[in-house]
């Protein structure tokens, strides 16, 4: 097992934990990318979107601030995208493949109130059951897709 | 400094945590996401840690912050309150699932990504987007 993967995944995490309850403790939300960012796009909430937008750019600057600090701090597994060397990773299909899986993320994520961090980071966090059931689906579904993209349709590659 | 700025300033110091923590731990690389959800192929155990860190340090947060009568620049929490299961969450977790193993991008990786932008990663993007308002479009009681 790669032990500094793991480590790197850990601190990681503990970041995106710490990010959820300062949100919380200081503007009182739920730290959900697809609410935060879904709500700003498809209904711009007067005076209820300017924390939104920065909480965006932020995520945006986040690697770019990792990219600039250098000395390889990111965790890719795969190949890098070039310019950003180990810090942003390559999409794993083409634009079909992507546009259709980003339907399903963004419709999905619509119907379900809740994505990886909003029920995952968040919901988990305070024990919701809502949340709980949410994240058992989608990891569910997750993994059959993978195994069905790769063990049945790939041959195992 | 007025209290709008203040939230604003609040917003972004949040996204910046997470999309560094996106990036230390390794989940702005679909790869890495993927080869935790290939529980068949060589598993990968960083989302693991990653989701693991995040819930427990978050766990110990939410209960230190919400002793407090509120945020610090807010009347309330606003804490979701349903409790009910019903198809819309479990249809629309499950359509999530299926976009997330194809490609391995859930929303924060995707748009912390963006320096990293791609023609692949900008058409997930711009599908995430008519997405969600396709959700809207559809009735609470569909």
């Amino acid at each position: 097992m790669d032990w500094t993967a793991s480590l790197q995944g850990l601190i990681g995490g503990i970041l995106i934990g710490l990010s959820a309850t300062w949100l919380m403790a200081t503007l009182g939300r739920i730290a959900g990318i697809s609410g935060i960012i879904g709500t700003l796009v498809t209904q711009r909430p007067r005076g209820d979107s300017a924390w939104r937008l920065a909480f965006l750019l932020g995520l945006v600057s986040g690697p770019i601030a990792l990219m600039l600090l250098g000395g390889g701090l990111g965790n890719v597994a795969g190949g890098g995208v070039d310019v950003t060397g180990q810090v942003i990773g390559a999409p794993a299909g083409g634009v079909p493949l992507m546009l259709a899986a980003g339907l399903l993320v963004g419709l999905g994520t619509g119907l379900g109130s809740g994505c990886t961090s909003g029920h995952g980071v968040c919901g988990l966090a305070r024990l919701s059951r809502r949340s709980l059931v949410a994240t058992l689906t989608f990891l569910a579904a997750a993994i059959v897709t993978v195994f069905v993209v790769r063990h049945v349709i790939g041959g195992g590659a | 400094m007025r209290r709008e700025t203040q939230k604003t300033l609040m917003g972004y110091v949040a996204g910046l945590l997470f999309g560094l923590g996106l990036a230390v731990s390794g989940m702005t690389d679909p790869a890495r996401v993927l080869g935790f959800l290939d529980v068949a192929g060589a598993w990968d155990p960083t989302l693991m840690f990653v989701l693991g860190g995040a819930v427990i340090t978050n766990f110990i947060g939410y209960r230190l912050v919400l002793r407090r009568p509120h945020p610090l620049l807010g009347e309330r929490f606003q804490l979701p309150t349903r409790t009910d299961l019903d198809g819309r969450l479990l249809g629309g977790a499950a359509l999530f699932g299926i976009g997330w193993g194809l490609s391995g991008y859930c929303p924060g990786p995707a748009f912390a990504s963006l320096a990293g932008l791609t023609a692949p990663l900008a058409a997930m993007l711009v599908a995430m987007v008519v997405g969600w308002f396709a959700a809207q479009a559809v009735p609470a009681r569909g």
